[in-house]
């Protein structure tokens, strides 16, 4: 019988030959944490009696969801986290460096590697092929600690992806319309192994977009095969020797497939509170926004803001809108700065945020008033999510948010395209 | 045996209803964000919880961020188990690493301030309110032996290992 994706990779870590539903007991490439979980997880790793980190080179710290620290309390817990970083010797990423899955795929994630983030949205690096999950503070203290963890082995649900994009949909129009389809629990426990033509044609930021959101129809890791985008993309950023080609057995054993044809997806919106509350754009047409978030992890990179760039260019936003910009990282920054985006962002209205987690979860930068409606490119719109649970949060893609912000209300960005 | 009153709750309740982002900064103040759990599923819950007690859910209960802040406030609140049709992945681990049992049943049998009497041995729930008897599904072994030993923290500290 042939394996799919985890099995593979799983397998191939643990030493043993695992199948779905096996446990498996694996060494850890990578263990993170961020500035919200991270506190908790060096005091739960000080409480385990663990004296050291396994391997100080396998453990990086993200200064990121609260960056700078509006407050003196999380101002105090990146201390800690520094302090911690300092004292193991771990890599540190501070206030201004990015998102830590943004930073994680640029620096850190290779095809093939179990990676544990204390952070759901720890499947992002799914997209480089990486067998990438998100776990609370204990578990990631324990697998710094160990160097392993145990897993359950999922089984896999496949995502066929076929054919072209229409102009103005892309792949957070298809995640979105997936993750409508299957249920927020549509996943849970499981593995979302991503396949078909329109998946090869993908660039590496469409790939972390999708992978990023596995996590919202409760995935246990969002799976994408290591090819030759997967290498140019480690050759870019000169990690070349990270790159191992990856895919999935033909007879692999599937629970279920999802078929998806890319020509028939339209701009898609998930409508509070719930990110598999998703409509298409046209349908929400007329509904008041107050603001525009385009940024996070799932839509804050270089592309992103080329296709905001492009539809806001020489316009100005809406006047009862403010238009939020985050980059993912620096590097997003820097980029962007360099190709012109940031000048027709900034000219077009936007407010450059830092590179970070920005408005995405409430903690800072853009926490939403009673009564107001924020279209946000992020992953979750939970009730409450962005500061205020008198508050009302859409998500689209870029294209979406930046034609919204422009009319002041959701519209179809083909519309304006 | 486990006994208390029920409090329940909906479909999907999510980790930011349990403790929410905006309390970011009471993360290192744990007796302090505690006064907060559940906050804006029900306000008044905070104050009416008794040791003892149950947070029943509906299904994928716990879904959304990764904070194990989530199920350690539910515990700090003095509630026995989460009951619930269905749970969130990393809440179900985060609540087990945290001692806190989450035991899947049909909750849709359950009522809010029913009195339940659990055996975590015997995988059973009475409801002494409505006299019924529900099963809950096996929590696997693995997890078993960490919540055997209150958490993965004391299980670590005892074994010095991971065994599965």
């Amino acid at each position: 019988m042939g394996k799919t994706l985890a099995e593979k990779i799983l397998s191939q870590k643990s030493g043993a030959d695992v199948k779905a539903g096996d446990i498996a007991v694996v060494p850890v490439d990578l263990a993170f944490l961020q500035d919200t979980t991270g506190p908790l997880t060096v005091r739960q790793f000080q409480a385990s009696g663990l004296k050291k980190v396994a391997d100080s080179k396998k453990v990086a710290l993200f200064l990121d969801h609260a960056a700078p620290s509006p407050r003196s309390e999380l101002s105090n817990d990146h201390m800690l986290l520094r302090s911690f970083a300092a004292e193991q010797g771990c890599m540190l990423f501070d206030v201004g460096e990015g998102v830590c899955h943004q930073l994680v795929a640029e620096h850190l994630a290779g095809p093939g590697e179990i990676i544990l983030g204390a952070d759901s949205h720890s499947v992002t690096a799914g997209a480089l092929g990486a067998f990438a999950t998100g776990m609370g503070s204990t578990d990631v203290a324990i697998g710094m600690g160990l160097g392993k963890t145990w897993l359950r082995v999922p089984e896999t649900i496949k995502v066929n992806l076929n054919g072209a994009f229409q102009r103005g949909v892309y792949a957070k129009d298809a995640i979105l319309y997936l993750i409508a389809k299957i249920g927020a629990d549509g996943a849970t426990y499981k593995s979302l192994e991503f396949g078909g033509d329109a998946v090869t044609g993908m660039t590496m930021s469409e790939r972390l977009t999708m992978a990023n959101m596995a996590v919202e129809a409760g995935a246990k890791v969002g799976l994408f095969p290591s090819d030759e985008v997967t290498k140019g993309y480690l050759k870019a950023r000169g990690r070349s020797t990270k790159y191992l080609p990856l895919a999935p057995d033909t007879d692999a054993c599937y629970e279920s497939a999802v078929n998806i044809e890319a020509r028939k997806l339209e701009p898609m919106v998930s409508k509070p509170h719930s990110a598999d509350n998703a409509v298409t754009a046209r349908e929400l047409k007329g509904t008041r926004i107050h603001q525009a978030f385009i940024g996070t992890c799932t839509n804050g990179r270089l592309e992103d803001l080329g296709v905001a760039a492009s539809i806001l260019t020489g316009k100005k936003r809406h006047k009862d809108v403010r238009l939020l910009v985050g980059p993912a990282s620096r590097q997003v920054l820097l980029d962007a700065m360099e190709k012109g985006y940031v000048q027709a962002l900034v000219q077009a209205g936007a407010v450059i945020l830092p590179p970070g987690c920005a408005a995405c979860l409430g903690v800072h930068q853009g926490i939403l008033g009673n009564g107001e409606a924020c279209l946000s490119t992020a992953n979750r719109n939970f009730k409450g999510r962005m500061g205020n649970p008198e508050s009302y949060i859409y998500l689209a893609s870029p294209a979406t948010a930046a034609a919204s912000a422009l009319a002041g209300e959701i519209v179809d960005p083909r519309e304006v395209m | 045996m486990l006994r208390g009153k029920v409090f329940k709750f909906g479909d999907n309740i999510s980790t930011d209803l349990i403790v929410p982002g905006r309390l970011a900064h009471l993360r290192s103040n744990l007796p302090e964000l505690a006064k907060h759990v559940l906050e804006d599923a029900d306000p008044t819950f905070a104050s009416r919880v008794k040791p003892g007690d149950f947070v029943v859910g509906g299904s994928n209960f716990g879904l959304g961020s990764s904070r194990e802040h989530a199920p350690l406030v539910i515990k700090m609140a003095g509630v026995s188990a989460v009951l619930a049709k269905s749970a969130a992945r990393i809440f179900f681990r985060n609540a087990i690493n945290q001692g806190l049992p989450v035991l899947i049943c049909d909750t849709d049998k359950i009522a809010n301030g029913d009195e339940l009497e659990v055996d975590l041995g015997a995988g059973t729930i009475r409801d002494k309110t409505n006299g019924s008897l529900l099963i809950f599904g096996k929590i696997p072994p693995v997890m078993l032996r960490i919540l055997d030993e209150g958490g993965l923290i004391p299980y670590v500290q005892k074994y010095g290992d991971i065994r599965v």
